[in-house]
């Protein structure tokens, strides 16, 4: 971005160059001061100045006058000198003499008059400018008031010449300023026009036109050749300043498309220098006529926003795919060229618009920065932390709080024996995250509304710190169970509503569950039982463990524990487990998974003795092979560690795609990938991903490798391919083979501070130059901080050279026995020091 | 070796003499018994002694006047109870919860008595081993390679008792009486025995030596019925409220500066005392002239030949006689009952009453000797609470601390936390934490970064004067930088001659909040620890060297620094930066995006959501931060998915909004808040 200021600042340069090199030299000073004599003789022809009279003597109080003094410089740039003229008091001239010229100011070109300004004419430095180069470009700014006008201006230039077009809401504004500045500089280039009636802009194609804004529109003349058609309009998107306006006629400026014929690489348009994307329109021989016309296409929706260029493939040797048809630069160093498949010219403008707008705003915060330093520290006291700021917006709204009891250091232990199961949120009230999950607490309190044994409640350990010492809760939120009496359990889930009022309910049941019965056991896979959970759990998971297996069953109880509340955990060990098992072919000990309401019975060998060993495995046949991934339970996955191939999709995926899928997902070695849809529907978010992929959301649905956890590369899967298990399945061996480009990489960007902190250290080192900050400072060796410099040691003061404070303190002992012996005494003893009192 | 012979047989044949504890505390006044605490708990072998027959047989005595000047305030309105103990400045720390002051006097300034009562509930509730009716009359060392720190100490009673200990802790307090001596210093009544019935005083004229709060407090009692009083002494008077020092003069003594500077006869003088003579006439008046006038006379003849101030200069000051002279100078350390050997010292100037110690609280002279309680007031006095019962209980606690790292390998207590809980984690301590708050400058919270800033570890109340030795005497390791928090005054806001009220004498805004001038939190950040030497050269009145960078959370009407923008935001900011990295917390959604568009994760979302612990947020909260502009809505932008969303641009805008306009209606309010 650095890079793009300088090349700004130099173009800028440049044009005051161009500007100030028109002035002829010997101004040394702004503002002459002459005699009305002396005035009049040194007039050369050809040369402007602005004049302003002033009778001797007179305090020149005119607050006009210090404007006019102060355009001096701005006005020399355009060659363009300012004088004040005394008038000596006898004077009547012309000028001098008469009481009302003496508020006017005279514009001369050589020694003629071209008009004369009343001062309200002249308010500052820009109407000043303004309205003097409006007095001289007279010619080159035509002035319109009717449309009839501007049609006729409009029609004589075209095939001849350009018109750029300008509406000020008003003359001497700072608008109009940069528009003569711009015709100084331009207007034998381009014809100008100025107007102030907003009905022209309204008929030169604006519909709703912002009157109290100044526009400036391009008018294509050169090209028009149907003289009954209007020229082409390019409006100017940003705000009517100097550089702007410059920054728009370059752009207009230049070839519509550039013909290229080297690497990307090292192509560069004016519209990099002036820190605008460039698209490239990959073409080849035989469509090269055809992709001209689409590049022209192109560029005349992208005129001003980005460059367009066309280069022929048969001239370069990319190394890029072959289906590749647009490349895009930015002008930012560093960031590569992207090489992109589009089918429609409105997704390239879509491409380098949505790019657009974000860098606009960038820019303009950026702008915003460097104008003001008070600016930057703005940005900094703005909460740009999402939870805290949306926790404050809502902390005015009153919490439905009256489902859940607060507890305190006195009512704490005696309300956990009144209820079966207590759930406890430990929080902070000032602390965003407790806050945020407070809300969704409320929520859970609404759903668990009269469910029997379970209390919810709250502890805020802002008021009861020792509670939540005493419970080991040192970090805030933290939720915990508790069941009578007995073992509490620290909830390790989401924070989200669903999540907890699930782990609430699941925890009401022991986990694992014995099962009595084989009825039970059938039942308890199927889902049904017991009947409090019917509505809460996906999968029921049942040990069947023969009476010998004591030692599996352990690691399965201990598993429960620890998923308890995350999973529904069974266990059968009577003596018929043998058949139960049997029927789904394995032997006890071994799991059976039930999952979407016993359809499906799963038989699992439990080979794994210890606990961990059978909560990891637990974990990972719970996984779908086929997932829809959505925000809660991407984590779960993400754990593999392992690349994502995810079908993204607006709404449900189609029955073949979902069968193509599932097939891949269960025939290839699962350890390979996790296969995985994404409904936008549910999760749209999903779209923020597919931005951040290919800059714009393409045509779904749309299969997408992304290497998490390697590389960070993302693949998109061709979208002339139908998805099948062959297409993906070849496609991915072209990917392992690295015959496919990516699309975009993952951005490896560390997380930085967002904004600096206030620089305390070095606001203290120049507020207090002399606080001896820095080590160097040598003290002595003395322990003690500073010696006792006063009577009675006082050292709290602090800071003043201490040369001072002694020698203010010498005579202070004793004052008040006035003009006694005994001061003089003390005066002497001074060198002592009493510590006593 | 004929000598090491003959100092075992020494020791053998006093060995059965000798009474062995490792930890002797002498004096169970609030100090000694709070040590005793605090051993207790740690299940050590300790005992303490007292010479009086109960615990705190100064406050028997002391103050004369029996009104505490230590605040007793029960209500806060808030129940948080370790905040509340920054405004109970008489409970020791206890686990036991009926040892609270407040439940002992509904006072806001008790009468001693009751804290003589409340020292004995907390020695025989906590079931604390104190030996009564036992004076420590002499201690000196014995040399053992063995022993803990190289020597024993053996200590002897006023029964000839010896007692041996491995550490000596001394909370024997200041209970020396100050005198002065000049001519004529016999007729000088003490404050320890002086009348406190006003009766007394009725139509006298009294002189009280001293400016002290003892000096003031008997000035208060006999105000009303004295013809007046003046007061006398080297220093000029030093306001509590000026100094923020609650030592100097507490407002609840200050009626004679009333009376004074309304001219009701009352007055307050400064001389030196040295300077000073009394000479007492016929009628038993007393006068007083300059040790001066005394040196050059003949000192046997009578008051006539006496030259007085005022034979020189009629209007000399102190000319009118004074019926009775009262010195309230205060207290120093008995420093009678060491051997030499123990080089217990003196301080130097205005410490010259404590003896000498190191920030840690041991002794200068002598390993294994700690100086506790009042007694240990050198490290801060003048400065801070050190010398009180609210300030020293938590030193009391630090140097127990110190001494179970030292001893028994303890390390210093600490907790570990994620990073994501550091700002947290401060906020916390600086709104509650009470011994952060009355040892201002003194103790401060430690946070001991782990590798690559994913986790730190959190140590409260380290005595900071000792920072460089941090992980010699805490047992902690500190090779990846260290945040310092620490409460401070403004550098340049207290003293005995400042003005205190001045308008914008607080400041509201965060930016500038290292002008604050009232009690705040101040956070320091070192990338290493300091060096002893570093500890030495610093900046005269800054507790630490240059820090790689600071912090300071402006300070507060309420001393609540929990504001989201204008505390905890800054410090997140300041805190981000030292350690580079971003603090923020995210809803899960923004997480899940993360997750798939960057390669790396923010703190938050790698030790929460990844952790399956995302923040879903109650769907309220996310159109709050939509509203914000922190969080893209995805979900309004169906249709064909290739045009730009207008909600997209929405939210742009909106954060524009508020970057344009921040949010500070009230800013004047804060400003004006203290005027």
């Amino acid at each position: 971005m650095s890079a793009q200021k300088d090349r700004w600042v130099s173009s800028l340069s440049f044009l005051l160059f161009c500007a100030s090199s028109i002035p002829t030299q010997g101004s040394a000073r702004l503002l002459q001061e002459l005699s009305p004599q002396e005035y009049f003789g040194s007039l050369q022809a050809g040369r402007a100045s602005l004049a302003y009279f002033s009778p001797n003597g007179s305090p020149g109080a005119q607050p006009f006058l210090e404007q006019i003094e102060n355009s001096a410089e701005a006005l020399q740039d355009y060659g363009i000198s300012v004088v004040k003229v005394n008038c000596p008091k006898e004077d009547v001239s012309r000028y001098c003499g008469k009481e009302n010229s003496l508020r006017k100011a005279y514009l001369f070109r050589g020694n003629m008059l071209i008009r004369e300004f009343p001062t309200d004419a002249l308010f500052d430095v820009n109407s000043v400018v303004a309205n003097v180069l409006f007095a001289l470009l007279f010619n080159e700014v035509k002035y319109v008031e009717t449309l009839a006008d501007l049609q006729n201006i409009e029609n004589a230039l075209k095939g001849r010449s350009n018109m750029v077009f300008a509406y000020v809401p008003a003359t001497g504004t700072a608008e109009h300023r940069a528009v003569m500045e711009a015709a100084f500089v331009y207007g034998t280039v381009h014809q100008f026009v100025l107007t102030t009636e907003a009905t022209l802009l309204k008929d030169a194609g604006n519909d709703e036109p912002d009157v109290s804004s100044a526009r400036l529109l391009f008018c294509h003349c050169q090209r028009a050749t149907d003289l009954a058609q209007p020229c082409r309009r390019t409006a100017m998107g940003q705000a009517l300043t100097m550089l702007n306006i410059h920054r728009h006629l370059k752009l207009m400026g230049a070839p519509l498309v550039t013909e290229v014929a080297e690497h990307p690489e090292k192509v560069s348009t004016v519209h990099l220098q002036l820190g605008l994307p460039l698209v490239f329109i990959l073409s080849q021989k035989e469509t090269y006529e055809a992709d001209r016309r689409t590049a022209e296409f192109v560029a005349w929706q992208l005129l001003g926003k980005a460059g367009v260029a066309l280069l022929s493939r048969d001239l370069v040797d990319l190394n890029i795919l072959l289906r590749s048809n647009v490349a895009l630069k930015t002008p930012d160093e560093g960031v590569p060229i992207k090489y992109l498949v589009l089918e429609d010219t409105d997704e390239v403008i879509t491409l380098v618009e949505d790019k657009s707008k974000v860098e606009q705003i960038q820019e303009e915060e950026e702008e915003d920065e460097q104008d003001e330093d008070e600016k930057e520290n703005d940005n900094q006291d703005i909460q740009d932390d999402q939870v805290v700021e949306a926790v404050s917006r809502d902390k005015k709204r009153e919490l439905p709080l009256e489902q859940i009891l607060v507890l305190t250091e006195e009512t704490f232990h005696s309300a956990l024996l009144e209820t079966a199961r207590t759930v406890v949120l430990f929080y902070a009230s000032w602390e965003a995250v407790s806050l945020a999950v407070l809300r969704s607490y409320t929520e859970v309190a609404d759903h668990l509304k009269g469910t029997r044994g379970v209390l919810l409640s709250r502890v805020n350990c802002w008021d009861w710190p020792g509670v939540c010492t005493k419970e080991n809760v040192t970090q805030f939120p933290a939720i915990k169970i508790y069941e009578k009496g007995e073992r509490s359990v620290m909830y390790d889930g989401m924070w989200g509503t669903e999540e907890l009022t699930s782990f609430i309910m699941l925890s009401r049941v022991s986990c694992p569950l014995k099962l009595a019965t084989i009825e039970e056991a059938e039942g308890y896979l199927r889902g049904e039982f017991p009947s409090e959970l019917s509505s809460y759990h996906h999968t029921s998971i049942l040990g069947v463990f023969s009476t010998a297996t004591s030692e599996a069953r352990e690691a399965f109880e201990e598993a429960g524990n620890i998923l308890s509340g995350h999973v529904t955990m069974g266990m059968y060990f009577e003596d018929d487990a043998l058949a139960l098992s049997r029927k789904y072919a394995v032997s006890p000990p071994a799991l059976l998974l039930g999952r979407s309401g016993g359809r499906s019975v799963e038989g699992i060998a439990l080979s794994k003795q210890s606990a961990q060993d059978v909560v990891r495995m637990i974990r990972y046949e719970l996984l779908d092979v086929f997932p829809e991934i959505t925000v809660q339970n991407l984590p779960r996955y993400l754990q593999l560690r392992k690349p994502f191939l995810i079908l993204f999709s607006d709404g449900d995926i189609g029955q073949m795609e979902s069968k193509e899928m599932l097939k891949l997902a269960k025939g290839r070695p699962q350890q390979a990938f996790v296969a995985c849809w994404l409904n936008l529907k549910r999760t749209p978010v999903g779209r923020g991903v597919l931005k951040a992929y290919f800059a714009t959301v393409p045509s779904l649905p749309l299969l997408v490798w992304v290497n998490l956890h390697a590389g960070g590369q993302v693949f998109k899967f061709p979208s002339e391919q139908t998805i099948t298990e062959t297409n993906i399945l070849s496609w991915l061996e072209k990917l392992k083979a690295g015959l496919e480009i990516p699309s975009s990489t993952l951005s490896e960007e560390d997380w930085k501070p967002p904004l600096p902190a206030y620089d305390f250290l070095q606001m203290m080192e120049t507020a207090v130059p002399e606080l001896p900050l820095h080590t160097s400072h040598r003290h002595g060796d003395t322990p003690a901080r500073r010696p006792p410099e006063s009577p009675g040691g006082d050292t709290t003061v602090r800071e003043e050279p201490p040369q001072e404070t002694k020698a203010e303190k010498v005579g202070s002992p004793g004052r008040d026995l006035r003009g006694t012996a005994p001061r003089l005494a003390a005066r002497e003893k001074q060198g002592k020091r009493h510590s006593e009192l | 070796l004929g000598l090491a012979l003959y100092a075992g047989s020494l020791c053998a044949a006093n060995g059965a003499a000798f009474l062995y504890h490792d930890y002797c505390v002498i004096g169970a006044g609030p100090s000694g018994l709070q040590a005793a605490y605090f051993l207790q708990q740690a299940g050590r072998d300790y005992v303490v002694f007292e010479r009086s027959h109960a615990p705190g047989s100064f406050f028997a005595l002391y103050p004369r006047h029996r009104k505490l000047i230590s605040i007793n305030k029960r209500y806060t309105g808030k129940s948080n109870s370790e905040f509340n103990l920054r405004h109970d400045w008489n409970s020791l720390l206890s686990h036991d919860r009926r040892l609270l002051f407040r439940r002992y006097s509904r006072d806001f300034f008790p009468d001693a008595d009751v804290m003589v009562r409340y020292l004995e509930d907390f020695a025989s509730l906590l079931k604390l081993r104190v030996q009564y009716n036992t004076a420590i009359i002499h201690v000196t060392l014995e040399r053992d390679e063995q022993a803990w720190n190289g020597h024993y100490f053996l200590l002897t009673d006023q029964d000839r008792q010896n007692y041996k200990c491995s550490s000596l802790l001394v909370a024997t307090g200041t209970w020396v009486p100050n005198v002065v001596n000049f001519p004529g210093s016999e007729y000088v009544e003490g404050y320890e025995t002086v009348s406190i019935n006003p009766e007394d005083f009725a139509g006298q004229t009294v002189l009280i030596l001293g400016r002290g709060n003892s000096a003031f407090e008997t000035a208060e009692n006999i105000l009303g019925v004295t013809n007046f009083i003046h007061m006398v002494s080297r220093s000029r008077v030093r306001l509590s409220w000026a100094t923020h020092y609650v030592g100097d003069l507490r407002a609840i003594n200050n009626g004679l500066l009333d009376t004074y500077q309304l001219k009701s006869l009352d007055g307050l003088l400064e001389g030196d005392l040295e300077d000073l003579a009394i000479v007492k006439d016929k009628k038993g008046k007393l006068h007083i002239t300059l040790r001066f006038y005394l040196e050059n006379r003949n000192t046997s003849a009578g008051i006539d030949s006496i030259t007085l101030p005022q034979d020189e200069l009629d209007n000399f000051a102190t000319r009118a006689p004074y019926d009775r002279v009262i010195r309230c100078l205060g207290w120093k350390f008995d420093f009678s009952i060491y051997n030499r050997s123990l080089r217990m010292m003196p301080g130097k100037g205005n410490k010259k009453k404590y003896p000498q110690i190191k920030p840690s609280y041991e002794s200068r002279g002598t390993r294994g000797l700690f100086v506790l309680g009042t007694a240990s007031h050198s490290v801060d006095f003048r400065k801070s609470a050190g010398g009180f019962i609210h300030g020293f209980r938590y030193t009391t606690r630090a140097v127990h601390r110190l001494l179970e790292n030292r001893h028994h390998g303890v390390p210093w207590p600490s907790t570990v936390y994620p990073i994501t809980q550091l700002t947290n984690s401060i906020i916390k301590r600086v709104n509650e934490a009470s011994g952060l708050y009355q040892m201002f400058s003194v103790l401060a919270d430690i946070i001991l970064l782990r590798e690559n800033a994913t986790a730190f570890e959190y140590l409260e109340e380290y005595p900071v004067g000792v920072l460089a030795e941090l992980e010699m005497q805490t047992g902690r390791k500190a090779p990846n930088g260290l945040f310092v928090v620490i409460m401070e005054y403004g550098r340049n806001f207290s003293g005995a001659d400042k003005d205190v009220f001045y308008y914008n004498r607080a400041v509201g805004e965060a930016q500038h909040a290292w002008q604050s001038n009232f009690l705040h939190p101040v956070i320091y950040y070192y990338k290493h620890l300091p060096t002893e030497r570093e500890m030495r050269l610093r900046p005269p009145d800054w507790p630490l060297p240059r820090p790689d960078a600071v912090h300071h959370i402006v300070e507060d009407f309420l001393t609540d620094w929990t504001a989201p923008n204008a505390h905890i935001l800054p410090l997140r900011r300041f805190l981000e930066n030292c350690l580079s990295t971003d603090l923020r917390n995210f809803f899960a959604e923004s997480c899940f995006l993360f997750a798939f568009t960057r390669q790396k994760l923010p703190p938050f979302c790698r030790q929460g959501y990844v952790r399956m612990q995302g923040l879903v947020g109650s769907e309220g909260l996310r159109r709050h931060a939509v509203e914000a502009g922190l969080l893209e809505d995805y979900s309004l932008t169906d249709f064909s998915g290739n045009r730009a969303p207008d909600s997209y641009e929405g939210s742009q805008d909106q954060l524009l909004r508020d970057h344009t306009i921040p949010v500070r209606p009230l800013q004047h309010l804060v400003n004006a808040k203290d005027e």
